[in-house]
Parts: C-alpha cells; structure tokens; sequence
C-alpha cells in the first residue's frame, strides 16, 4: 500500500527503552486532556501498552495508574498484549456480516488455530475482529497489515495468509 | 476542470479505492507517463461514489467532456492510456460518460442531486488550489465579512438544515443557543466519529472534500463565536486523518485559519483528536469526555453541551455532512437549500449503498426521494436479479424495512414512524440469503459490547436481549421469548442515559414487526429458512450436480465430506459442523443449506 513496509523486527520500540517514551512525554507537556493522544502515540512506538511502560508513563505524565488503565481498556484501540509479526483484521461491519465474515474468521481459525484478539504461539500472527473499516462495497474484507483483501471468500483464505508464513516475514507483491 | 488545453485522468484515490487496488493502479500510471510518450495529466480525487466499481479513472478532455473507466487493473493501463491518446473510448470499460447519461452505469449520478458531495471526485482534496477554484472559501469570506453571526444564524435556520449525524435537530437553533451562551471561550466540535457498522459517507467527505468541512467549521465558528474548533475523528481513518491535516496547514500558510482571517479581527483555529475507538463516543457528552481525556462516557442532559460542555464551556457539536452543507447554504443562499425536500426535512442526504445492493456506493439524494428510488434506480436493485428481502436503515440505532415500506420517503418523521430512523446513511440490503434474526442479533452484540456500562438499563438490558437471541439462532428459543423482548426493549427504550441504549432495541423492534414469522420459525419449527443460523441448517450436496471433484472434501474441517473420486460426494450431517466452508469451495455449487 502506501509509503513504505516496515521491517516487521523493527517496527517497535523495546519495552526496555524508554527513550521514544520520553520523546512523547515531551511532546504533550502542558497540554490539557492529552491522555488518549499519549496513549495512542505510546501504542504506535512500542505496539502495545506494556505495564512498566504505563507506569512509567502515569509517572511522567502526572496520571494514577488506574487513570491510565480505566482509558486503556475502555478504547478497543489500546491492546495491553503484544502482537504477532503480521496483524490480520477482519472487518466485521454490518455488510461485511451480510457478506459471509463470520465464515473468513471461522477459516482463520482453522488454519490458524486462534480467534479474535489471540496470537499464534509463534508470534507469527494476531488475529482481530474490527469494527466497520468503511470499504463496503469489497465485503468481506481482511486486512493483513497494511494489505486490504476484499471480496473474499472462505476458501481463499489458505490463499491470501500462505502470503504472510515464509519464515522471513517478507512479504510478496 | 481543464485549462491548459491539455487532456487530464483522475485517479479516486480514496480508501475504498485504495483497498481495491488503486495504488497499482496509480503506480502503472506514474510509469507509463513518465516514458513521455502520451501527453497527458494525472491527478488524484477522493471517492465518486462509484465503489462497486473500484479503482476508477475519469477522463477529462480539454472540451470539457468526460468519461469514467472503472474495475481498472494495472494490466489495462496501457491500453487505457493508448486509447485516450487517441480519442477512442473504451465502450466495454466505461461506467459513465458526461455526453451520454444512459451509457454504463450513468443513471447512478442522473438519479442523484448532490451538495454535500459536490466535489467529491472532482477535484483533488489534497490541494487547496483547486478547492479555491471551483469557489472554495468564498462563502466563508462572504460570511465573515459581509455578514453578522446573527444574519449567519437566520440562513442556516431558513435552510432548514437539520442534523446529519441522525437525530436531525435543526442546525440554525442549535447555532442560536450556543451563539446566546454566555461564557469567554466557547468551543466548536466536528463530530467525525463515523462509528456506525455500514457507514461511511463522513469519510467519503473528508477524504474527497476536507476543506468543505473546514469552511464550514469556520462559518459555524464564527457564528456562535467559538475562536476554537475541534475535529473528533476515528482513529481508524488514516487517509481522512492525513488530508484533514494537509488542509488546515494549507489554510494556515493561506490565513484561512488563524489571526485575523479575511482581514477581519476574527480568529479561528482547528485542533484534530483522534478517536481511539467506542461508538458511544459519537454521543454528544461522551465525545466531549473524549475529548478531555477521559473514558468516553455520556452524562445526563442538562445542562446541554451549548451552555456546558467541552471544559465547562458553551459547546456547540456538528456532524461532517452537516457542516459540509453549509458553505453552499451560505453561498447559494438558505431557500435555494430549502427548495428540496419535503416540509419538514429539507436538502439532501447523503447514504451508503452497501449489502446485496448491485451498486454499492455514495448516494446522494433530496430529501422526499423513497427508499424504492434510492436502492432501485440509484443502487440499480439487488444483486444478481435476487428478490428485495429488507433494507436496514441507520445501523444499530436503526431498523429494518421490508419490501411493503419501500415507497417512504426519505424523511425524518416519516423514517422514525416506520421504527426505523433516518440515523447517519447506512443503507443495507439484504435479500433472501440474510437471516433477520441473525442480523437483529448481529446489532445486539454490537451495541452490547459498546455500551459503556454506566445505566443499568443499556448494561444488562442489551446483555439479556442478546442472551435471548442468541438461544433463538441456536434453536433453544421458547415461546415466551419474543413478549420478553417486546418488554426488555421498552424498558430500555424508556429508561437508558442516552441515545446508544435508547435507540438499541430498535433493530430487533422492527424486524419483530415486520419479519416476525422468521423468529416464529426459529422457534417453533426449528428452521432457518435464509440457510444461516448453523444449529438449524443441513448442509448438503445437490448429486446431480456434483461432479466429484473432491474440494469440498479437502476443505472441510472435520472430514465430514466422503466419496468416490468422479462421484457425487455426501456430507455426513453427524460430523457436519455446518460451517459452510464448503459452500464457497464448490466450483459447481453443487453444496446448499437448508
């Protein structure tokens, strides 16, 4: 898709540095309300929202640390788990489900073995259900990291996700 | 569009474009100009509203023609780009031409009448240039320095323009009472967290047209007097996000925004808050929370936001759809708005066309237009010739009609008599193949699990009305259960905090009224006659027509599918899980539920 695909391996901050974490503490010092945005801008450094790195951050930030948590797990965009190498959405919207969506995760979960919000013991893949992605008109879609894959069809799930299992994590074109 | 006499194509580059395969698209083009061989211009442009039709490239001659190509791939550039060179036009590729309404899919556009999406494809939204060339910012510079906050109000309020965002309260008396509100810093907030499953007409705005918000807000701002604007938009719209910023830095670097715009003594500025993902954040206080950081939860009203919300102060809230319209409200004045539509509810609306409908896309009609004429001779009618099952309106807030209802108008009392309500713009359609219980359980568990928990009414209300319909699907329903859902959904209809509860139970009203044999089948025949629910189908194979090609076996999970190599296969319904995977494997669709 658009820009460039980051090197999976890289793509997040260790949950040891809190270097980046500093970086964004800087960026919204002063600014009134500004949680979500800590909270968003720390997820996209680190890919999820470790505990040492909450604490650090409702240190830094002047929050409670059951401020941080009650926002944390109230917003379906926060996840408190990391994530596999390939982050595979399903769309389940409303003409997605009329579309056949409940069958695309059911096939997901043959081939894969886990379900909405689990990760495959090999940290390969994390599966998601999501919310409406506003492509209706491609129902049903699944979206594997950057890649949107629309007018599926069960039996070609095996397909698209063969794609993302080589074992260096590159992607085909 | 085409000045310097050249021919130019624009590319919709808008999500639904993108996910169809645009950027190749996009990138074959880059490569074949590049050469030098074709004179020609390429530009991007958010969605036209084709998306059944995905990616799209229209042509536009330097005479003023012009013609659209859809279901392009990048395999088909050249011959595309040959042809243009040429003059010649591709009769088989084309979804609309400008000099011939019928050919293609021309009576998409013929049927429609649009404001809100007035540029929306034709110009490219990340240039303010061209926004100012089709009279962008004019109205606001007409607003601001020609025109009191109060004259600002009166236009609005003669337009009639109500409330896109689905409650449709009229946007002049809104602006009044926060332009009356007394308080130092008022606040102004454009409420683009487009969170309905189905809709995506706010994204399809500011992905096409981001500075028609923004001169909207600017209008709005100025005529309740907030100096301050913010724009809450979904987490999970990157591209909207990215336009929306390229905007109102280009408005900055221009003085739309900022000190002193126009030259008057007026400032104005937009902040961007990204949602993080609830849909009860669309409800007016819980947006405001949201905004301040806080879990997104409602709280009663009153006091109402236009006297205290966001930090206390005077708050005045507005869809995207909403404050697009009112720059051409301002510029083409409130009666010519007004014109359109029925006595109460005036202009147009916008509505995504999504579901079983043969042309999924953005519609835009006047008000008073029916349902039957915006899914049949703008949506082209459901999919492969099937029969019209039910149209649902206005996603989990909504309902479901069915084919005797197609002849409502599009109109906000005539929709909410129906038990359905206008809501944002989702329009799904469903034919034979949706099981209306499963999709009233489908909303259920969507607001079940967006419900923020505060009432108890929406907390556990919405929990037992999915617990009941979930043991229906499953064929465990008793008969008892639909009086109890008739009784759940009205004490929760009557007694929820805000809207997200209050409106909940109105898919499973509606279908309980007007598809009620349906959920007398679940429960007392044990039959899901739409072949969806899994506990109450059979799967099985058609022999005359299965050739014995074994991929159904392959594929099927448990193993339950057996035969001999070129003969007609058998599922053994013991083993059978009724998964259906099977159903989309067969080449012959030889595989049925029953």
């Amino acid at each position: 898709m658009e820009g460039e695909t980051c090197k999976c391996s890289q793509r997040f901050a260790d949950v040891d540095d809190l270097g980046p974490l500093q970086e964004i503490l800087e960026r919204y010092r002063g600014e009134k309300g500004a949680l979500i945005p800590l909270l968003q801008d720390t997820q996209e450094a680190y890919g999820y929202l470790d505990e040492r790195i909450m604490r650090a951050l409702a240190k830094g930030a002047g929050y409670q640390l059951s401020q941080l948590y009650g926002v944390a797990t109230f917003y379906t965009q926060f996840r408190l788990q990391p994530i596999g190498e390939h982050l595979i959405r399903v769309c389940h919207g409303t003409a997605c489900h009329v579309a056949g969506a409940e069958l695309i995760s059911e096939e997901i979960h043959n081939i894969l073995g886990i379900r909405d919000g689990e990760t495959t013991p090999d940290r390969k893949f994390t599966v998601e259900s999501v919310m409406c992605v506003g492509a209706c008109s491609l129902s049903p879609i699944m979206i594997v990291d950057e890649d949107t894959h629309g007018k599926l069809k069960p039996a070609n799930v095996r397909k698209v996700l063969k794609k993302y299992m080589g074992e260096s994590g590159e992607k085909e074109e | 569009m085409n000045g310097n006499g050249r021919t130019k194509l624009v590319l919709g580059y808008g999500t639904c474009g993108i996910a169809a395969g645009a950027a190749a698209v996009k990138e074959a083009l880059e490569r074949e100009l590049s050469a030098g061989k074709y004179d020609l211009e390429l530009d991007i442009a958010g969605c036209m509203g084709f998306c059944f039709r995905e990616p799209i490239v229209e042509v536009h001659y330097p005479e003023g023609r012009s013609v659209v190509y859809g279901d392009l791939t990048p395999k088909k550039v050249p011959q595309l780009l040959e042809a243009v060179s040429a003059g010649e036009v591709l009769e088989d590729w084309v979804v609309r031409r400008s000099d011939d309404p019928t050919a293609g899919e021309g009576d998409f556009l013929a049927n429609q009448h649009r404001i809100v999406l007035r540029n929306c494809g034709n110009i490219n939204p990340e240039s303010i240039d061209e926004y100012i060339a089709v009279g962008g910012y004019e109205a606001a510079r007409k607003a601001l320095t020609t025109m009191t906050p109060e004259q600002i109000i009166d236009e609005v309020s003669r337009s009639g323009l109500r409330g896109r965002g689905g409650a449709g309260f009229p946007t002049g008396t809104k602006w009044g009472f926060a332009r009356k509100a007394k308080g130092d810093q008022k606040y102004l907030v454009c409420n683009a967290d487009e969170g309905d499953p189905g809709a995506f007409m706010d994204r399809s705005v500011l992905e096409g047209d981001p500075h028609a918000v923004i001169e909207g807000m600017i209008i709005a701002g100025y005529a309740i007097g907030a100096s301050q604007g913010y724009i809450y938009c979904r987490a999970e719209y990157p591209l909207a996000l990215k336009r929306l910023e390229k905007a109102i830095a280009a408005c900055r670097e221009r003085g739309f925004l900022g000190e002193r715009i126009f030259g008057t003594d007026w400032n104005f500025d937009i902040k961007i808050k990204k949602g993080a993902g609830a849909f009860v954040c669309g409800e007016e206080t819980a947006l405001i929370a949201s905004i301040e950081g806080k879990r997104g939860m409602p709280r009663p009203r009153p006091p109402f936001p236009a006297n205290e919300g966001l930090w206390g102060k005077p708050t005045n809230i507005n869809n995207v759809e909403t404050l697009a319209a009112v720059p051409w409200i301002i510029a083409n004045g409130g009666d010519k708005y007004a014109e359109l539509g029925t006595e109460k509810s005036k202009g147009t609306k916008v509505f995504c066309l999504a579901g079983k409908v043969r042309r999924s896309g953005l519609a835009e009609v006047p008000m008073g237009y029916t349902l039957r004429q915006v899914i049949f001779d703008v949506g082209g009618g459901v999919r492969e010739g099937k029969e019209f099952k039910a149209v649902q309106l206005g996603g989990p807030s909504g309902g479901c009609l069915p084919a005797s209802l197609l002849d409502t108008p599009v109109d906000y009392e005539a929709i909410t008599a129906t038990g359905a309500i206008m809501g944002s713009g989702g329009m799904i359609v469903a034919d034979s193949s949706t099981c209306m219980v499963d999709l009233a359980r489908y909303f259920l568990s969507f607001t079940q699990a967006e419900s923020c928990g505060k009432c108890v009414p929406c907390r556990l209300g919405t929990k037992r009305m999915l617990e009941i319909l979930t043991r229906i699907c499953e064929g465990k329903g008793e008969p008892e259960d639909l009086e109890r859902l008739e009784i759940l959904a009205a004490d929760i209809k009557a007694a929820s905090l805000c809207a997200l509860g209050g409106t909940a139970p109105n898919p499973v009203l509606t279908t309980l009224r007007y598809f009620r044999n349906e959920y007398e089948d679940h429960i007392f025949n044990h039959k899901c006659t739409a072949g969806v629910c899994p506990a109450l189908i059979t799967v099985r194979i058609n022999r005359e027509i299965c050739t014995g090609c074994g991929a159904c076996a392959k594929i099927c999970p448990v193993g339950a599918i057996s035969g001999e190599k070129k003969e007609p296969h058998f599922i053994d319904p013991e083993v059978c899980i009724r998964c259906k995977l099977c159903l989309s494997r067969c080449p012959e669709e030889a595989i049925y539920a029953e």
